[in-house]
Order: C-alpha cells, then sequence, then structure tokens
C-alpha cells in the first residue's frame, strides 16, 4: 500500500486571507479507488482547500501532484484535463436544457455544417449513465427531474468529460434520505470502476457509511487521517470540533403546562386552489416541545407561514393564550409573543448586507430604546448586540461585521439570540440546523430545550427524524396538509415515523382533525 | 476622533480609489480621442478647468449646472437604497417644474420668499407624487417600476406641456409667462457679485438633501426599514416590516428629489417653463450620476460636482480649444463608462494595487 | 495606487511633449464675432448653418477677424455661451433662433456695452439688433407653385411644432395655394419638434397615401425625414414632391424630389448686422423684419429646374403685387 503512488497528493498547502490562514500547511493522499472523506466544522477550511484542488484559487505555498508528477492547475479547465471533476452543492445546470444538453454544454460534439450532433451525444451519456447505474432520461428537461437526479447529471457532466477523481462538496444536504442512500450506491460504484473521489462533509453518518479515509481539518490545519474502520462517530466528532460531542441530548422529562397554541381546522390554499393545509389540528402546550415530522411538501411550509403571520389562512383559527392570531400581519403576532427561527435564514432570517448588530434588532428597532424620536439610538443597539453575540457565542469579527460574512452556523446562532432575546411564549423553530455542523446543532438543540425548561411552548419543524425523535416531547405527523397521527418518541422508532410520514395511518392514537 | 478616522478610511477604501482610476482612464481615453481627432488634450483640459474655476461667473455656473444632477442623482440613489430602479426622475423633474410654475404664476400676490416656498414644496410634491404612482402600482400589483416610470416619464411630458400650454402659455411663445419677482428663488446678491451667474437656493438646498439622504437613511427608524426592504424585501416582511407602504414611501422620497431639481430650475435658473419637444434628460443624468456615486449620498455629491465640472467646462473646451461638442461627449461618456465597468479599472490598477494589498497583509 | 497615477500623469506628459509644437492660436484681428446656436446645433441644415456659413464667408473675404461658435446642449447653456463670448471680448454675438430671446435680453441687460444681434427673435434692449422674416410671403410664392403644379389637387404642409414662427410659413402658404387654385385641399400637420425626423417622414408619408402630391415642409431636422420619404418613394417609381425651406434644399436633396425651396435669407441678416458692427454704423435697439421688398425671404434661384416658365412668371406678378403692396399676405388665420 505505502509503494503505491496516490492519485492525488496535496503538499504542504498554505493559502492565506486578508486576516485569517484558511488552510495551514495542509498534506492529503488520495488513493486510487479509494473514498477520501474530509471532515470538518463549516469554515474549517475544506472549501478553499477543494478550490486550490480545483484550480479556482492558487496556493500560497505547498504544491500538488497527480500520479506522482507535480502539477500547477491555474483554472478549472486545467483541473478538467488532469481528470478532476467537481461535483458542487449548488448545481451549475441550465433549467430548460435537457440532461443531453447540459451534460455537453461548453464540448458540444459536431456534426459537418456546425449542427450539434445530439444523436450521438445522447448515446454516449445514456452509456454512462447505464454504466454507473444513474437512471436517467438523457431527454428529459432539468427543471422537470428531481433534486437527486439533477446532482447526477452533475455527476454525468464530470465523467463525460472524463474525470477520474471526483470532488463532491456537500452531497448530501439537499437530498432526502431516501436519496442520500442512492447516491452513496452510486459512489460506490464509482470506486469500483476505479474512480477515487474525495467527499466533503459534516455528516459523520455519511463518513462512517460509505468513506475509506477520513482526514479532519480544524481551523485550517489538518488534525488527522484516520481509516474509517478504526474509528467511531464519537471519536470523529471529538476530533473536529476539538471538545466532547454528546449525541444523545440531555434533557429532563418534559412538564407540560396549559395549552398556549390552539391550532384549529387551519385551511390554506395555493393560488392554483389546492389546500396545501387542510383543516389542520394540534396544539402545543407550555413546557413542551412538539415536533412536526412529515415529508417535505406536506404542508409544514405552509404551517410555518400561516403561524408568523406571512400568509392568511383560508379558514380555521390560530389562538395564541386564547386570542386569535390568524391572518394578522407578523409584526402583530410577534408582539403578541411569537418567535421563529425561520426555514431559511439568508432569505427570511437576515438581512445579509446588514451588520449582525442591525440584524439584532430587525424585529424591534422601532422600540425603545433602540429608537428615539425616530433617530436610532446605536448606543442602545450595540449594546444589545454585544450583550447577545457574547451569550450565545456568535462568532464574528465585530457586531459591524455585515452578516454575509459569517459562517452558516453563526449566523444561525444571530437569529437564535434574537428570537430568544424576545422572551416569546411560543418559539418556532423551522428547520433550526439545518447545513449545520455537529457542535452547531448540540447548541441550538440545546437552547431549545432550555426554552421548554423556562415554561416556553416550542414547535419544531425539521425534516431529519433523529432530530424530531430526539429533542421532541411529542410528535405530529403531517400529510398532505393534515395530522395523521401523533406519538411520543420514546414510544416510536423511525421506521414507524417513516411509514407514518409515508401517508399509512398506523402506530400511535389517531387525531382525528375537523371536517 | 472616530468620524476623522471613518473618512480617511474612506479614502483609501476600494470604491473611492477605483473611481479615481476611473476618472484618470476616462480622461487619458478622452485624451487619446482628441488627439485622434487632432485636437491639443492639454490644452483642453486647461481650458475646460479654467472655465469652471477660472472666474467667479464659471463656478457659479457650475454650481448650477450640478444642482439639478444633484438632486436627480439622489432621487435615483434613494429609490436604489430600497431596491428599485427609479428609472423616472425624468418624468419627476418635469411634474415638478410644473407644480412650481402653477404656484408662481397663477398665484400671484403671496409674499416674497413664502411664494417661493410655496412653489418649492408644491414641485416637490408633484415630482413626489409622480414617482409615488410607480411606487404605489409596485407595491399593490407587483408592476415593475422600470416599466412604469418610463411610461409616466412621457405621460410626463406631455401632461406637463399641455398645462403650460393651456393655462400659463406666454402668447405667441412656446413657454409659459414669467414667474412673478415674489416667487424667484435667485439669490440675486450672490448672483450680481458673481457676474451674474444663475446662483440660487436650490444649489444649497441640493446639497442640504444629501445630507438628509445619509441621515435619513442611516441614522432613522424609517431609513431602517426602507434599507432593510432594499437589501432583502423577504426578510424584511418576515421582520414585519410593511413592505408595500416602504415601497410607496421610498418613491415619493426618490420623487421629491427629483421634483425639486424640476422647481427650483423653474424658479432660480429659467423663470419660465418651456414647453418641451422631448425629455430635456435631467433624469437620465441623475441615473448616471447615481452610478458614479455608487448609490452613496456623499458619492453623488461627488459624482454630481464632476459631472457639472465637465458638462459645463465642456463649452471652454470647445471656445479655446475647439474640440467639437461630439468629442467632449465622448470624453463624458467614457469618464462614466469607466466607473460602471468597474472590473476593467480593477483589472488595469491591480498591478499597482494588488501589490499594496499583499503587502499589508503580511 | 501612486504608481497608477504616476503612469498616468507620465502619460498625459508624453502627449503634451506630442503635441507641443502644434498649438495654433490664431489672433488675425479685425471684428470678433461670436455665434450661439440653439439645441439644433451647427449642423442643423438650417438657420443655424446657414448663419454659421454666412459668417466663415465674411471671414473668407476679410472682413472680419475671429469667428467661433457655441452649441448649447440645453436651453440652460444659452446664457452662459452668450457670457463667455461677451466675456472673451467678442465685437458682436449673436443668438440664432427665437429661443434664445430671453436670454439675449437678460444678458444684453446684464452687459450694457456689448453688442448682441439675434434671428428669429424681437428682443427689445438698446444694445440688441433683432432681425425678423416674413415667412408669409415667401410661403405665399411657394404656394403659387404648389398651387399651379399640383395634379391631384391636393398639398400637405409639415411643420416642427405648431407655434407662431411655423404657422407664419403654413398661412402664407395657404393664401398663396388659394391666391391660384382655389379648389385644392390643403392639409397641415405639426410633428413635436424640430429634430424629430422619424415624425416628419411619417407625416409626410400620411399626406402622401392621402393624395397629396406636394408637400411644404418648415420643419428644422424633421423636415429630412419629409425628404426622405419622398425619396423613397421616388426610387418605388412614384412621383412627389417636397418644397424645402430657408436654404435652397434641391442642392442636399437633388431635383428628383425638390419642387423649389422657400428662402430665407439668414446669411443676408448675418452679413448686413455684422457689416454695420465692422462699419461702426451699428445702432441696436432696432427690429427689422426682412421682407419679398428687402429680398429676404424669396424663392430658389434654382427652381426653373422643375417648374414650367409660365409658373415662375406668375411667381414674379405675385411678388410685385406683395412687394407694392397690392395683395397684403396675412401672418395668422
Amino acid at each position: 500500500m505505502a509503494a503505491e503512488t496516490p492519485v492525488v497528493e496535496l503538499k504542504q498547502i498554505t493559502k492565506r486571507f486578508p486576516g485569517i490562514v484558511a488552510n495551514d500547511s495542509i498534506s492529503i493522499k488520495l488513493h486510487k479507488g479509494e473514498i477520501h472523506a474530509l471532515l470538518g466544522e463549516n469554515g474549517a477550511g475544506k472549501s478553499t482547500l477543494m478550490n486550490i484542488l480545483f484550480g479556482l484559487y492558487q496556493p500560497d505555498e505547498g504544491h500538488i501532484e497527480i500520479n506522482g508528477a507535480p502539477v500547477a492547475i491555474d483554472s478549472p479547465n486545467k483541473a478538467n484535463e488532469l481528470g478532476i471533476g467537481m461535483v458542487h452543492q449548488h448545481f451549475k445546470l441550465v433549467q430548460p436544457f435537457t440532461v443531453t444538453e447540459n451534460i455537453i454544454l461548453g464540448m458540444e460534439p459536431s456534426k459537418a455544417g456546425g449542427q450539434i450532433d445530439y444523436k450521438t451525444a445522447s448515446e454516449k451519456v445514456k452509456k454512462l449513465s447505464d454504466q454507473y447505474g444513474f437512471h436517467i432520461n438523457p431527454n428529459a428537461r432539468i427543471e422537470d427531474i428531481s433534486v437527486g437526479m439533477q446532482q447526477r447529471v452533475e455527476i454525468l457532466k464530470t465523467l463525460y468529460r472524463g474525470a477520474n477523481i471526483l470532488i463532491f462538496d456537500e452531497p448530501t444536504a439537499v437530498l432526502t434520505p431516501q436519496e442520500i442512500l442512492e447516491l452513496i450506491e452510486i459512489m460506490r460504484r464509482l470506486v469500483a470502476e476505479g474512480k477515487s473521489i474525495i467527499l466533503i462533509t459534516h455528516k459523520l453518518k455519511e463518513i462512517m457509511s460509505v468513506s475509506d479515509t477520513v482526514t479532519i481539518i480544524r481551523r485550517g490545519k489538518v488534525i488527522d487521517t484516520v481509516k474509517t474502520a478504526e474509528t467511531s462517530p464519537f471519536e470523529l466528532a471529538e476530533k473536529m470540533v476539538g471538545r466532547n460531542v454528546s449525541f444523545k441530548v440531555d434533557k429532563k422529562p418534559a412538564a407540560p403546562g396549559e395549552k398556549v397554541v390552539e391550532i384549529s381546522g387551519v385551511t390554506v390554499k395555493n393560488k392554483d386552489g389546492i389546500a396545501m393545509l387542510d383543516g389542520m389540528t394540534f396544539d402545543v402546550r407550555r413546557g413542551e416541545i412538539v415536533g412536526v415530522a412529515g415529508v417535505d411538501g406536506n404542508g409544514q411550509t405552509e404551517l410555518i407561514e400561516a403561524l408568523s403571520g406571512l400568509r392568511k389562512i383560508d379558514s380555521g383559527s390560530i389562538k395564541l393564550g386564547g386570542r386569535e392570531i390568524g391572518g394578522q400581519t407578523p409584526r402583530k403576532i410577534f408582539e403578541a409573543g411569537v418567535g421563529h427561527i425561520p426555514e431559511d435564514r439568508h432569505k427570511h432570517g437576515l438581512v445579509l448586507d446588514f451588520s449582525v448588530s442591525e440584524n439584532m434588532v430587525l424585529e424591534s428597532y422601532y422600540k425603545e430604546p433602540y429608537t428615539k424620536r425616530g433617530f436610532l439610538n446605536f448606543r442602545a443597539i450595540n449594546e444589545l448586540a454585544s450583550r447577545l453575540v457574547s451569550s450565545f457565542d456568535v462568532r464574528t469579527p465585530s457586531i459591524q461585521t455585515k452578516a454575509r460574512s459569517l459562517s452558516g452556523g453563526n449566523q444561525q446562532k444571530a437569529i437564535i439570540a434574537r428570537e430568544i432575546n424576545k422572551n416569546p411564549d411560543f418559539l418556532i423553530a423551522a428547520q433550526p440546523t439545518r447545513g449545520l455542523d455537529v457542535g452547531a446543532i448540540e447548541f441550538v438543540q440545546s437552547q431549545l430545550i432550555q426554552q421548554r425548561d423556562q415554561g416556553k411552548a416550542v414547535l419544531l419543524v425539521s425534516f431529519e427524524l433523529d432530530e424530531i425523535l430526539n429533542v421532541s416531547d411529542r410528535i405530529v405527523v403531517v400529510y398532505e396538509g393534515k395530522v395523521i397521527g401523533e406519538v411520543r418518541p420514546e414510544e416510536t422508532n423511525d421506521q414507524e415515523l417513516g411509514l407514518m410520514m409515508a401517508g399509512s395511518k398506523q402506530g400511535g392514537h389517531m387525531h382525528e382533525s375537523s371536517k | 476622533m472616530n468620524q476623522a478616522n471613518k473618512i480617511l478610511k474612506w479614502f483609501v477604501s476600494d470604491s473611492f480609489i477605483v473611481s479615481l482610476a476611473a476618472i484618470v482612464l476616462g480622461l487619458l481615453l478622452g485624451a487619446v480621442v482628441m488627439l485622434v481627432g487632432g485636437y491639443n488634450p492639454i490644452e483642453a483640459y486647461a481650458a475646460l478647468v479654467t472655465r469652471v474655476f477660472g472666474s467667479a461667473y464659471g463656478i457659479g455656473e457650475m454650481l448650477r449646472e450640478t444642482a439639478p444632477l444633484l438632486l436627480t442623482g439622489l432621487a435615483v440613489a434613494f429609490a436604489f437604497r430600497a431596491g428599485m430602479f427609479n428609472i423616472g426622475a425624468e418624468g419627476q423633474v418635469l411634474m415638478g417644474m410644473t407644480g412650481a410654475s402653477i404656484i408662481a404664476i397663477t398665484l400671484p400676490g403671496i409674499p416674497t420668499g413664502l411664494h417661493m416656498i410655496l412653489a418649492v414644496i408644491f414641485g416637490a410634491l408633484f415630482g413626489g407624487v409622480w414617482a409615488g404612482i410607480a411606487g404605489f402600482l409596485k407595491a399593490k400589483r407587483g408592476v415593475n417600476e422600470v416599466i412604469t416610470t418610463i411610461m409616466l416619464n412621457w405621460i410626463a411630458l406631455f401632461l406637463s406641456n399641455y398645462i403650460v400650454r393651456t393655462f400659463l402659455l406666454l402668447k405667441g411663445d412656446q413657454r409659459s409667462e414669467n414667474i412673478p419677482a415674489s416667487a424667484s428663488a435667485s439669490i440675486d446678491w450672490l448672483s450680481s457679485a458673481m457676474n451674474n451667474a444663475r446662483v440660487h437656493w436650490g444649489i444649497p438646498v441640493a446639497f442640504l438633501a444629501a445630507v438628509f439622504f445619509y441621515y435619513f437613511l442611516w441614522k432613522t427608524k424609517q431609513g431602517f426599514e426602507l434599507r432593510a426592504v432594499g437589501s432583502n424585501a423577504d426578510a424584511a416582511h418576515y421582520a414585519g416590516i410593511n413592505v408595500g407602504r416602504n415601497i410607496v414611501k421610498a418613491m415619493f422620497i426618490s420623487g421629491v428629489f427629483a421634483g425639486l431639481a424640476g422647481a427650483f430650475e423653474v424658479l432660480g435658473v429659467f423663470h419660465y417653463q418651456a414647453i418641451y419637444s422631448a425629455s430635456p434628460g435631467y433624469g437620465f443624468n441623475g441615473i448616471a450620476v447615481a452610478l458614479l456615486g455608487m448609490n452613496h449620498p456623499f458619492g453623488v455629491m461627488a459624482g454630481a460636482a464632476l459631472f457639472g465640472t465637465l458638462s459645463y467646462g465642456s463649452g471652454g473646451m470647445s471656445f479655446e480649444a475647439g474640440v467639437p461638442p461630439e468629442i467632449i461627449q465622448i470624453v463624458i461618456g467614457s469618464i462614466i463608462f469607466f466607473i460602471a465597468a468597474q472590473g476593467i479599472v480593477r483589472f488595469v490598477i491591480k498591478p499597482f494595487y494588488g501589490k499594496r494589498k499583499k503587502e499589508k497583509v503580511l | 495606487m501612486k504608481k497608477a497615477v504616476k503612469l498616468s500623469l507620465f502619460m498625459l506628459l508624453a502627449f503634451s511633449l506630442v503635441l507641443a509644437a502644434c498649438g495654433n492660436k490664431n489672433s488675425a484681428g479685425g471684428v470678433k464675432v461670436g455665434m450661439v446656436t440653439d439645441t439644433g446645433g451647427v449642423n442643423d441644415k438650417s438657420f443655424n448653418q446657414t448663419s454659421w456659413e454666412a459668417l466663415e464667408a465674411l471671414k473668407k473675404d476679410g472682413k472680419v477677424g475671429d469667428i467661433k461658435y457655441l452649441q448649447s446642449k440645453s436651453n440652460a447653456d444659452y446664457e452662459p455661451n452668450l457670457n463667455e463670448f461677451i466675456k472673451g471680448g467678442y465685437d458682436l454675438t449673436w443668438g440664432i433662433g427665437f429661443a434664445l430671446a430671453e436670454a439675449v435680453q437678460k444678458v444684453a441687460g446684464q452687459n450694457p456695452d456689448a453688442k448682441l444681434a439675434i434671428i428669429d427673435g424681437a428682443v427689445d434692449a438698446p444694445n440688441v439688433e433683432s432681425v425678423l422674416f416674413a415667412e408669409n410671403e415667401g410661403a405665399f410664392l411657394v404656394g403659387v407653385v404648389a398651387g399651379l403644379t399640383t395634379k391631384t389637387n391636393k398639398i400637405g404642409f409639415v411643420g416642427g411644432m405648431e407655434v407662431p414662427t411655423i404657422q407664419k410659413f403654413e398661412v402664407g402658404f395657404k393664401a398663396g395655394i388659394e391666391a391660384v387654385n382655389p379648389d385644392a385641399k390643403f392639409t397641415p400637420i405639426y410633428a413635436s419638434g424640430f429634430d424629430k425626423p422619424d415624425e416628419g417622414k411619417a407625416a409626410a408619408a400620411t399626406l402622401y397615401d392621402s393624395g397629396a402630391d406636394i408637400v411644404f415642409q418648415a420643419a428644422g431636422g424633421t423636415g429630412t425625414g419629409v425628404f426622405n420619404e419622398a425619396l423613397d418613394r421616388f426610387k418605388t417609381g412614384k412621383k412627389v414632391w417636397v418644397i424645402g425651406v430657408d436654404k435652397d434644399q434641391s442642392l442636399e436633396f437633388g431635383n428628383d424630389v425638390t419642387l423649389t425651396s422657400m428662402i430665407k435669407r439668414v446669411d443676408v441678416a448675418i452679413k448686413t448686422v455684422s457689416e454695420q458692427v465692422v462699419d461702426g454704423t451699428f445702432k441696436g435697439g432696432q427690429t427689422t423684419t426682412l421682407s419679398l421688398k428687402d429680398d429676404g425671404v424669396g424663392i430658389a434661384d434654382t427652381s426653373k429646374a422643375n417648374v414650367p416658365q409660365d409658373v415662375l412668371d406668375k411667381v414674379e406678378d405675385y411678388k410685385a403685387k406683395i412687394v407694392s403692396g397690392e395683395i397684403k399676405v396675412p401672418t395668422v388665420e
């Protein structure tokens, strides 16, 4: 093994940006037929490293060897020539084009007379697809196929260009659990055919199931490189975060009090008149976390929007502490005592071009002491921001830093700080840990539980079954805009939940919705 | 102390240096064009500077040229800060002119000064309401403001002409009657001290408007809302800010700036309102000025002063150096081009600039 | 950045060295005459251009020294442009066009020692000489030509803008037609400005389509569109006529479509008043209207190319009657 030349070797790569060292003398060897995982928190330097390998950045020190020969990769085109392909987290596909058109984009095979030879191209795509078990229709339009399929198109694109070394950047972030299993299958087939893979991720579960070797990066440095078979998730997490991480969420049994939120018969229709929420009914009590489980698209988004006032409800009622809040404006609902950690933190949670400090008062800027006689009181605003930043451990160079330049985890912490600081009776947390690393997930979840323990009502909407099972005190399962069942986490497991989410009404006690 | 530091910082900031480099590159390209055309660029640029800064008259007229540019530039920049592209400053200027003319001409006998202030306020309101229409249509119906403001420009042109022709016309001429002295915004004592340069109250008002812009947008509650809506309307909506109302408000204020420009052109410069066969172009220049100033009020100030200097000084280029107006337009155009095409400027100055930056880091 | 500035300065320096020898200042001495155009600019193929050509002719003949023009980008430029000449010590400053009347009035008042003159506008100031033209009389003559030449008995008119100066053309033209051909149908169309060739073309198309075979244009740059429409039709084999304005437009648009032109001797006015300054006979404070009698307006000498002699004779008859005062040409309807 030691005698074999690695297909890619990164030697002492150092990359500095103004004020920080993104990569500090990083060395990694990728062998043929290997899946090599790069594990690290957000902002640890994984993406910088891969951008260097893919020719988007130049290292300040160190060099890259491909099959033992030193190379200078000065552009993505050069990387392509060297057989390096990258599957980006955010797909770079032309939506109205077909699969084949997207794959050949930029290197269209032509017939005599300059016409594009679609026939040959789509045959070649078909052949590749069959070889690796992609099951892709080369003539389907991108906008018509699922996210998982789109990702396969990205993979095919690199294979079509003759890539032997594939870089996967957080490939599972956008996939459903089923799609993740299929992706893992595809990755296994790729290495079986002699390709080599670098997998960038911060999800331990995936690493354990698919990788051969793991390199852990923390703050720009390699902490360790280990064989996956010889390690455990606990060890990896500890190395990644630099301290002990508990996977089991510590919490006392819930002590639910009176009903804070009563949602009864809420119906919301979309533009086409289809009921996205169809008489949804459930309640949340003081001192409990209610988890909403369901496959994406079964009314979760509409439920959150209705609860936070972003969407009018067509019928039914939402009561907070006995007062109707359905159909009120977002501000009225906030003022009534609702906090909301939104699903999409870039779209709804933050104004990215505002400073951390400005974002902290995004909902309360108009109140005393933040505004006095129409003028913003920056002293009060900055005081608040400094206090929240330090008590919620938001890592930012300064409170005047733009929210855009914070890492995902710190952005989320900032939002949570803002929402919890309002001291709401009812806290809605929509996908609060999406895209976060282990350390941040632990922080967010413990905050939710702390709120519960302080007697708040918490609603947790999540597509991560583990999170629902670990954090909730009670689980309502939604299907096609209705509550289809209600279970206690200690009385169920992910198989049963999975079945219920797929629409079969078994387990738990039935919850009859009105109408 | 902190403030001084901030200003210092701004001077070495990227945007400032890039703007400066863009101006230099624009002047160089202009020089090349003049050389090719057989004119002496040194002589021409010297003539430009002399015409503007060589006499009190020149400075006064440059300020007169700058004031409407500054106000329309602020109008465009203000709307932009709230996430909208106000192409309609042109029409709002015309409506500002019309509003001011109506008050000035049809209501004689109001005491001097008060009459002028009333006319200015009406002009500003006319401009504000005109822009507010586009804001309202966007807020209520989601109609793209670019389209509505362009359409409103035409309506403003013909509506203004109709009003002047029907109610305010000077018999046998293509313009309104003269406004009475009580409504004049000219600063007569200063004007005679500057060899009859047409200085008027709109000049200080324009600079105050820039200061107002800054304080309103960055220091007040309402400005916070406007910026939030402009940067991320979804997040603003989610945070409980009434997005629609802010869109209308932003467009109204934007229109007020443009309306002021129009009002002062009538009350301070011409003392009558002409019937225009085509849009006079104030608002379109305002877009260029906002672009030059990167939509920051103080940047717009600098941009308007530059544009005003070039525009007024260009007469000197043709008078002293015989450069034809077409080539002068190319020079002005190339400066704007380089500022708009920042990528090119950054590329050109990179060898010098990049090195400096690196040294700083290490 | 410092280097960038240095580099630019160096380049500028290099340019200046190359050019050091090229400086050619001509201060010929003699009377200095300046002119300020309206927003139409000096190449408007109309009165601005005619005025400038007249000044150039004067300079060529050695009658005046320096001549110079300044173009106005907007009507805010009129005042500073006039002032530029006055401060530059020019002996006479022309304002070309009625749009400059207000500015000339103001600047004249502020500079009582300066001499100014204006074309097409009446300014009441002791140091301004105003020159107007009896366009209605000239238009009457081309109206006679049109009335006698039309085969379809339909005649059109395209005006640049519905303003009194242009309406004078329409009224005179109409009177001329009615004098010789009372049955002819007359249709006027006005554009929205003097710089809209597209509107001029569209207006001409409308008139020709409705059966007119002659169109008189008094529309500055907009009139170019009228000629272009006629030329387009001529190329497809349809014969239509345009009557030009201000100067002999057959020289520019050719005899295929130019029936005749109504001449406005702006050049005579420029020459006369400028020479008064040279001679020291400039009085100022007068408004002169140049009419048929003064040969200030008339029809182009080249008209015989397309107009038969008997028609031209008729024109001469009417001219004599107008000059003698037997016929009074109206100015307003």
